[in-house]
């Protein structure tokens, strides 16, 4: 029940303050008392049915809200720590690690990166998520064993490239050579799949602000991922919350990984576009 | 002659009226929406209605409804609209129509069909995340469904 006509209703009903309408907050997110992060921007202009895009943090608790404004408090930093130590191990036959590419400090080669994928790898002639090309990297440039794409690893290698775009606004390119992805992924984000026949817009478009049983819907943006969940205490990949949300409608579910859910990675970061990369985030 | 043949016609009759009287999905006939016969022989349940709106592998209606009859379970949804007094606008046609197949009724709803097999893109096994067995049961089942519409006409004022 929240096409545009009918937000105007919900609006008048909270006013008058009988309805349990809860919209996003107004609560501003400042990291570390210093990196400011929008969470709250005017829509693409390829977006057709929403005016305004909100961060998942603005539809969470004020327990949960504080605990991504501190590095110390916000769990999610502990797999950053962790990566970091896998930065500059050397792995594979030809004895490279991370930094013997890209340096010792990735705030230095990797900030500015998280906030352009997926992107359009020419070289590969294919669209990459920062997944695929982290494997690109240990397999063609280091001789070693890809990460599994949701594993414990590559979660947290993608959190420590992640968290050094923080407050670089999500600028993905959905023109040339990507275009193609990109409205492959748009088709199955508007695909009611499922015994359901559920839609991610569905949920996320149509309902957000709403409760679902006892969660309260955001607009499943994904500027906050990797994101450490209250819920699985761990931090998790963004395809694997895919995977749960399409399950979730008596699915068969898509692989991460698969062309699918890389064309709808891409499609969802688009949806992004303008908020800030605020990874690794909390969420419950 | 004529008792000869009658009684094992009757009796016929009789086992198979124990087991199977029940309108498969496929042979639905809906009017505007609404599903004028019931779609078994026996009357539905009240009392086992409830249960399956608040059961999450069942119905799970307070996903989505707010029902105050059934605030003893926690967490109402506000997706669609509550449910109060809905038996007293609803016929019982009309709320077997929107229980078995709501975008009969609602076109384009977000709300499921939960008496229906056949149609869907990529159909899964449940909540498993794996491709459904070919012969794909409705959510809830004829009388499953009968239960959940008896106990939407008790929602009444006073
Ligand atoms: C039946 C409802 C439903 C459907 C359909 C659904 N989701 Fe979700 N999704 C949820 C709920 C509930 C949450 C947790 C609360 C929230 O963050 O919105 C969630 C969370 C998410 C998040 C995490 C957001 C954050 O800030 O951490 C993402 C990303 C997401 N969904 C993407 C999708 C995509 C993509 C699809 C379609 C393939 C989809 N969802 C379909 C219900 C749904
Ligand atoms: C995913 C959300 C969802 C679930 C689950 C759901 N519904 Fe609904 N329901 C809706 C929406 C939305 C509407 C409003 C129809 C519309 O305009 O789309 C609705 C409408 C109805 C109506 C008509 C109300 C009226 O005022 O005319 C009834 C009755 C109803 N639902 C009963 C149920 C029952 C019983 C269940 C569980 C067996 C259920 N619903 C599960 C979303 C849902």
């Amino acid at each position: 029940m929240k096409y545009k006509p009918m937000t105007a209703i919900a609006v008048t009903l909270a006013a008058i303050g009988t309805a349990a309408f809860a919209d996003a907050d107004d609560h501003q997110l400042v990291i570390n008392g210093e990196t400011e992060i929008v969470t709250e921007a005017a829509a693409p202009d390829h977006m057709e049915n929403i005016d305004t895009i909100y961060s998942g943090w603005r539809f969470r608790s004020e327990e949960t809200q504080a605990l991504e404004a501190d590095d110390f408090d916000n769990p999610g930093m502990i797999a950053v720590d962790q990566a970091m130590d896998s930065w500059s191990t050397v792995e594979g036959d030809k004895n490279k690690s991370c930094a013997s590419c890209h340096g010792d400090d990735p705030a230095e080669s990797m900030a500015g990166v998280r906030a352009v994928y997926p992107k359009w790898n020419d070289d590969a002639g294919e669209v990459r998520t920062l997944a695929m090309q982290i494997n690109g990297c240990r397999e063609s440039q280091m001789g070693a064993e890809p990460y599994g794409y949701t594993s414990a690893k590559m979660t947290a290698m993608e959190a420590l490239i992640s968290v050094q775009s923080r407050g670089l606004p999500v600028n993905v390119a959905i023109d040339g050579p990507a275009r193609e992805t990109w409205e492959k992924g748009k088709e199955i984000y508007y695909t009611r799949y499922g015994q359901l026949e559920l839609s991610c817009a569905n949920c996320h478009e149509e309902n957000y602000g709403n409760h679902i049983r006892a969660d309260h819907l955001s607009q499943g943006q994904i500027n906050g991922f990797p994101t450490y969940r209250l819920k699985n205490t761990k931090l998790n990949q963004v395809q694997a919350r895919f995977k749960g949300c399409v399950r979730d409608t008596r699915a068969e579910t898509f692989n991460p990984g698969s062309p699918e859910f890389i064309a709808l990675e891409l499609y969802v970061a688009s949806r992004g576009n303008g908020l800030s990369v605020s990874a690794p985030s909390v969420r419950n | 002659m004529r008792i000869t043949v009658l009684i094992p016609s009757a009796l016929a009759l009789c086992a198979t009226a124990a087991v199977a009287e029940t309108v498969l999905p496929a042979n639905i006939e809906f009017n505007e929406g609404a599903i004028e016969t019931p779609l078994t022989d026996a009357p539905g349940d009240p009392a086992r209605g409830r249960e399956i709106m608040i059961s999450r592998g069942k119905g799970n209606c307070v996903a989505c409804h707010d029902v105050a009859a059934l605030k003893d379970a926690p967490f109402h949804g506000e997706v669609g609209p509550p449910l109060d007094f809905v038996g007293e606008y609803r016929s019982a046609a009309e709320l077997r129509g929107i229980v078995a197949n709501a975008k009969q009724t609602f076109e384009g709803t977000v709300m499921p069909a939960f008496y229906k097999t056949t149609g869907f893109v990529r159909p899964g096994d449940a909540y498993t995340g794996k491709a459904a067995p070919a012969d794909l049961p409705p959510i809830l089942t004829a009388q499953e469904i009968e239960d959940v519409v008896a106990f939407l006409q008790t929602l009444k004022e006073g």
